[in-house]
């Protein structure tokens, strides 16, 4: 069944007040363009959900959007704080809940294979635990040493953002894969933005690289250049200059909200958004071409 | 006459912490004089490393500095890429990583590390940036080196949060050894028989009373203290190479 949508449609229908959301991507494949969207629709009362909030809940949280945040690592990658967070974080206007990365992810894990709670061997580091009730200790039913339980995370939407995808929401992703796949498969609503809305054959000619079906997905939006100043692996580079920009005009609230209204507000999509960042920033960011080789699937007719 | 250095800090505490890398090993890497260390070492002494990345990257040869865990040149010529929940459950807690890198804000006495709050956990005076995967690479990875600046406030006796764990009596129940070495630029400190962080390096002209005056406990001095040597022209030559614009190095 068809599930191409335009980005405004897919979160005005799929995103509301009060959801738990779960823009998912480690770095890579970031989805900016849905975050961004949902900030010009003005919702509210989220809890943002992400191992690695990024930029992008930083942006959510200092348009108003976030009631709470769950989270196991709350910097901004390779350059130190998430200034908006931290300060909703350090000033009590964000409740907050926290784990480790693989803690975090067990609980995508356990949520994607339909299990209350998965098990992980125990660290020592006694701290987390102590202020979140949601780590339990629990004996090994079958005689050995104790583990670790953490409860599954059940998102209401997961956004993606995807190289290519068909109209089905069948989606082929390479490069750093992060938890994508958890966090599509523990998500009640699924909604994909694609670098490339591909035909069926494409996806059908190479299987093994189709980490989304699309049996899972509500939607699926062609939305180039969603990830930036994220990045698709062979599309475009990583923006590490607006990372270090970030840094300090999150500090100045003027600023933070000048750059919200100039780069979100004030825009209607993210071809508009693409566009202003101009040629020179295209160019900057467009990667060497680095093909992989192809292997033969065979036909068995 | 004091000659001029001709290394800066950074510098020195990447050269230290590659000389800790053994050939052939399974490294943990992060961003920053982690991964420094980590491509000083393949160009020099061990060129069989093996460098994961937690974002899932593994046998990485990165042709530029990655300024994020997840730059797009680490996976680019790596010999695998898998998803974050296989990288922490098949290779860090499945037993396969030899050596983890670690770092926060504070190091206690028995090599405890607060990367989380300082102050209240509830009402943060400063909150950072939390755990990441440092929770189970300081469990799991077999062991643990920190490189950090030596100074009074990183290493308080005890730490404020225990984002890892340190040489506990929780150890014992560990695959993992903890850490074995902070590298800092004033020396190395390990763990003695009871887990204490002791001084057991010190850098060319550095002094025992600047590493005493530098930590928040009362420094012991191991027995067999010795002399770190001056970072050579080759290393200094290949880790400016692999950092020419400066960002971890200056």
């Amino acid at each position: 069944m068809p599930k191409l949508t335009d980005l405004a449609s897919a979160i005005a229908t799929h995103v509301h007040d009060g959801d738990l959301l779960y823009l998912a991507g480690f770095t890579h494949l970031i989805p900016f363009a849905a975050g961004h969207e949902i900030i010009r629709q003005g919702r509210r009362d989220l809890t943002l959900a992400r191992a690695t909030p990024d930029i992008i809940y930083d942006q959510m949280a200092a348009a108003g959007c976030a009631r709470k945040i769950i989270f196991s690592y709350m910097g901004n990658p390779g350059v130190g704080s998430l200034h908006v967070l931290r300060r909703l974080v350090e000033s009590g206007a964000l409740e907050w809940e926290e784990y480790s990365h693989f803690g975090m992810i067990t609980r995508l894990a356990a949520a994607a294979a339909g299990l209350p709670f998965l098990p992980l061997r125990p660290t020592g580091a006694e701290s987390l635990a102590a202020v979140n009730p949601a780590y339990k200790t629990i004996p090994d039913p079958y005689g050995g040493p104790d583990v670790v339980a953490l409860p599954a995370l059940h998102p209401d939407v997961a956004i993606l953002h995807v190289q290519r995808a068909d109209v089905h929401g069948n989606a082929h992703l390479w490069g750093i894969l992060g938890e994508q796949k958890e966090a599509a498969f523990a998500a009640r609503r699924v909604i994909l933005t694609a670098e490339e809305i591909v035909d069926e054959d494409v996806i059908r000619r190479d299987p093994n690289r189709t980490l989304i079906p699309g049996l899972i997905v509500t939607a699926v939006c062609h939305v180039p250049h969603a990830a930036h100043p994220s990045y698709a692996q062979g599309y475009y580079d990583r923006d590490n200059a607006f990372y270090l920009e970030w840094d300090a005009l999150s500090q100045d609230e003027v600023r933070l909200h000048a750059w919200l209204e100039e780069w979100v507000y004030a825009l209607p999509d993210r071809a508009a958004y693409w566009a202003k960042l101009g040629s020179a920033a295209h160019a900057r960011l467009t990667p060497a071409p680095r093909p992989s080789g192809e292997v033969d699937y065979g036909g068995y007719a | 006459m004091t000659p001029a250095p001709a290394y800066s800090p950074a510098e020195l505490m990447a050269v230290n912490a590659a000389r800790l890398l053994q050939d052939g090993e399974v490294v943990f890497v992060g961003v920053g004089l982690p991964n420094l260390a980590c491509n000083l070492a393949l160009r020099t002494h061990a060129p069989n490393l093996t460098l994961i990345y937690e974002a899932g990257v593994i046998g990485a040869r990165p042709e530029r500095l990655p300024l994020s865990i997840g730059d797009p040149t680490l996976v680019t010529g790596a010999t695998a890429v898998t998803s974050m929940y296989d990288i922490f459950a098949l290779y860090l807690q499945r037993g396969l990583v030899d050596v983890g890198f670690l770092g926060g804000a504070q190091i206690g006495r028995y090599g405890d590390i607060n990367a989380t709050v300082i102050g209240d956990y509830a009402h943060p005076k400063t909150r950072l940036p939390g755990s990441g995967g440092s929770m189970e690479i300081a469990a799991f990875a077999k062991r643990c080196f920190i490189i950090t600046p030596h100074q009074p406030r990183r290493f308080p006796e005890r730490v404020d949060f225990q984002t890892s764990l340190g040489h506990g009596p929780a150890r014992r129940a560990l695959p993992g050894s903890g850490p074995q070495a902070v590298v800092t630029d004033l020396g190395l400190l390990r763990p003695d028989a009871s887990g204490e962080l002791v001084l057991a390096a010190l850098h060319p002209g550095i002094t025992v009373e600047q590493a005493r005056a530098a930590t928040g406990w009362p420094l012991q001095i191991a027995p067999d203290l010795t002399t770190t040597a001056a970072p050579t022209a080759e290393e200094l030559a290949l880790l400016r190479a692999l950092d020419p614009d400066r960002i971890y190095l200056k």
